[in-house]
């Protein structure tokens, strides 16, 4: 069942009387996705989707480089994705469509750029949701342990559930999705602000015993740099809400705004987790833990604080897992849309008007991932594309500048002291690089794999079944040099 | 803050001079699309799933074994056993996870390839991705006269 074959969604922002507004007109009969989400929904979706790091994945960094290197990651990477969203809030409020970085790419750089950034989407948060399957599936079996019921409980079955259930939710329709998000996002903060304060950090000793527990840098400074790949597991996915643009009502205030304030909850969030955790549990342990702040309420004795945590992790995991399936599929019906993708990916469902064979199309890949696949390396994947995405970003402002200087085209934001943070994040990013490089070198490579291969085929293959000039469909002037 | 004009009054004119005429790409029968969407799904199993299968890609770990191992032996503090404790830990469980470190000895030649690789792959894309920019500006700004 579908409306149509062709590209749907109408592109946004056309101005009346231009070629553009034709082609709007033209495509607006057919069906566009629906224009009802406010600022708290674009919160609920960068923060649904990270907050789970929070839950889980960041303690890797004390693994690979102690307790304070992790710290020092959590605060690098920090100012890493304050950049992200500097940047990012000024290119999606200018250009506001279905797919975010992938759409503003395909204005900025070029085809092959926006081919490659509609990947690195795809992919960040399919092994985003992927890596919630898993813990998923590890908290509930690690639930009914605590609960004397072991060898009950097959993990495997809760992470299937998990990706089946959340793809059919998303399927029904994005409202309710991110409206659902909202809720469950609200309450996993809740739990750690509640397990921050049941650990009484006024009382230094009492619970958390950070006298004992906390070692020094058992890497050396070398761990500082080490702990910066999985540092970025505090915020990644921040940027998925320009996901969404399509669907904000008022993209220019709505997107800059859920964005900035999202970042500021992660930024307390992380800094309470990481407080909390390193006053808990040994750092060695820490470093491999799946469900850390789980493990740290049990840690507190308390069983209501136990369950409590159980269900925060919970809420995060189908939380994150819930918005990453939004952002995935979102940016791969962008690509079908644009025929990047085969355009059979670019139709809109006649009655939810979700993009519902975007949504259906990863489940067998998130599913394979999930049951067999370590939790280090799913994160690990999701990291480097997103790492990937944000080098990008960091050039892509740059050129942004350079083609459309202020004054030119209405923005609706406008970050402050360029080029800094574009040099900022590039300097950041080239660190997080040589992070991953120390344990996951192997890995790097077979990502860049993926990425030149796909390149090689999009070039040599699928391009010709893309139109040169529909791509550009924001009303601007020529971009200054061409 | 806002930039200054309204997007009006510099969008680009309704009829251009005579440019190149637009590129009308072929249709893809479905079959086509079926084949390209495999070969998409393919490639995430080939490049991503069986490094990881086959175990290829991973933690560069060693791992320091202790015999009989004590809390004392595995460098342990009192409070740190006692929280070991509470997680259902024994020394002999602890042993691995405690004894277990990443592996940070510096391969220069292989930093540089994977260096080269990832400089390669921006150079190539930023080059490419122009090469079509021109192309996409041009049918868009210069192309024939639109009705």
């Amino acid at each position: 069942m579908t409306s149509t074959l062709q590209p749907a969604a109408a592109p946004p922002s056309a101005v009346p009387g231009t070629p553009t507004a034709e082609v709007a007109t033209e495509k607006s009969r057919k069906i566009a996705l629906l224009r009802v989400l406010g600022p708290g929904h674009v919160w609920a979706l960068g923060v649904g989707i990270v907050l789970v790091g929070e839950f889980m994945g960041w303690n890797f960094a004390v693994g690979k480089g102690g307790p304070l290197a992790a710290l020092a990651a959590c605060w690098l990477a920090g100012i890493l994705y304050t950049c992200v969203a500097m940047i990012d809030s000024e290119i999606t409020s200018t250009v506001a469509a279905a797919g975010g970085q992938y759409a503003q790419a395909k204005h900025i750089i070029g085809p092959l750029a926006a081919f490659n950034v509609g990947l690195y989407l795809v992919m960040a948060y399919t092994m985003l949701e992927v890596s919630n399957a898993i813990v998923t599936g590890d908290l509930i079996e690690a639930f009914a342990h605590s609960l004397h019921l072991e060898g009950t409980v097959d993990k495997r079955a809760f992470m299937v559930l998990t990706v089946v259930a959340l793809a059919f939710l998303n399927y029904r329709g994005v409202l309710a999705t991110l409206t659902l998000n909202l809720v469950i996002t609200a309450a996993a903060f809740a739990a750690i602000v509640v397990l921050f304060v049941a650990a009484q950090p006024w009382a230094p000793g009492a619970v958390l015993q950070h006298e004992s527990l906390l070692v020094g840098l058992p890497y050396g400074s070398l761990g500082i740099l080490a702990a910066m790949h999985f540092g970025l597991w505090f915020y990644l996915g921040i940027e998925g809400t320009t996901q969404a643009a399509e669907e904000v009502r008022s993209p220019a205030r709505a997107l800059p705004l859920g964005t900035m304030t999202g970042m500021m909850t992660l930024l307390i969030a992380a800094t309470l987790t990481w407080y909390v955790s390193t006053g808990l549990m040994p750092w060695e342990y820490l470093g491999q833990a799946v469900t850390p702040l789980y493990d740290a309420a049990r840690l507190t004795g308390s069983r209501w604080l136990e369950l409590f945590l159980f269900l925060g992790t919970l809420f995060a995991t189908v939380a994150s897992a819930n918005g990453c399936i939004n952002d995935a599929s979102r940016a791969w019906f962008a690509m079908g849309r644009d025929r990047y993708m085969p355009v059979w990916f670019g139709a809109v469902h006649p009655t939810y008007r979700t993009p519902y064979r975007a949504i259906v199309f990863f489940v067998p890949i998130a599913i394979l991932f999930a049951i067999s696949t370590p939790l280090d390396q799913t994160i690990t994947l999701s990291i480097l594309s997103g790492l990937l995405g944000y080098t990008l970003m960091g050039i892509s402002i740059v050129l942004f500048r350079r083609k459309w200087p202020l004054g030119t085209i209405a923005r609706g934001y406008v970050h402050p002291l360029h080029p800094l943070p574009a040099l900022l994040l590039l300097s950041l990013c080239t660190v997080t690089y040589l992070a991953v490089f120390l344990g996951y070198g192997t890995q790097l490579l077979a990502m860049m794999a993926f990425y030149i291969a796909a390149s090689a085929w999009f070039v040599l293959h699928r391009y010709k079944y893309v139109r040169r000039g529909e791509q550009f469909t924001m009303p601007w002037p020529k971009p200054k040099g061409y | 803050m806002a930039g200054a004009p309204s997007p009006q009054s510099r969008k680009p004119p309704n009829r251009l001079p005579q440019g190149r005429t637009p590129y009308e790409p072929p249709a893809q029968s479905v079959a086509g699309q079926v084949v390209d969407a495999l070969l998409m799904l393919v490639l995430v199993v080939i490049t991503l799933y069986l490094p990881l299968l086959l175990k290829l890609a991973g933690g560069g770990t060693t791992t320091k074994t202790v015999e009989n191992p004590t809390w004392e032996s595995l460098g342990q503090n009192a409070v740190m056993a006692a929280q070991w404790e509470k997680l259902d830990f024994t020394p002999e469980k602890a042993a691995t996870i405690i004894g277990t470190r990443f592996d940070y000895a510096f391969n220069w030649g292989a930093m540089a390839f994977t260096a080269l690789i990832i400089v390669g792959y921006f150079v190539f894309l930023f080059r490419y991705s122009d090469k079509q920019y021109r192309e996409v500006i041009a049918e868009r700004f210069d192309g024939p006269p639109r009705n």
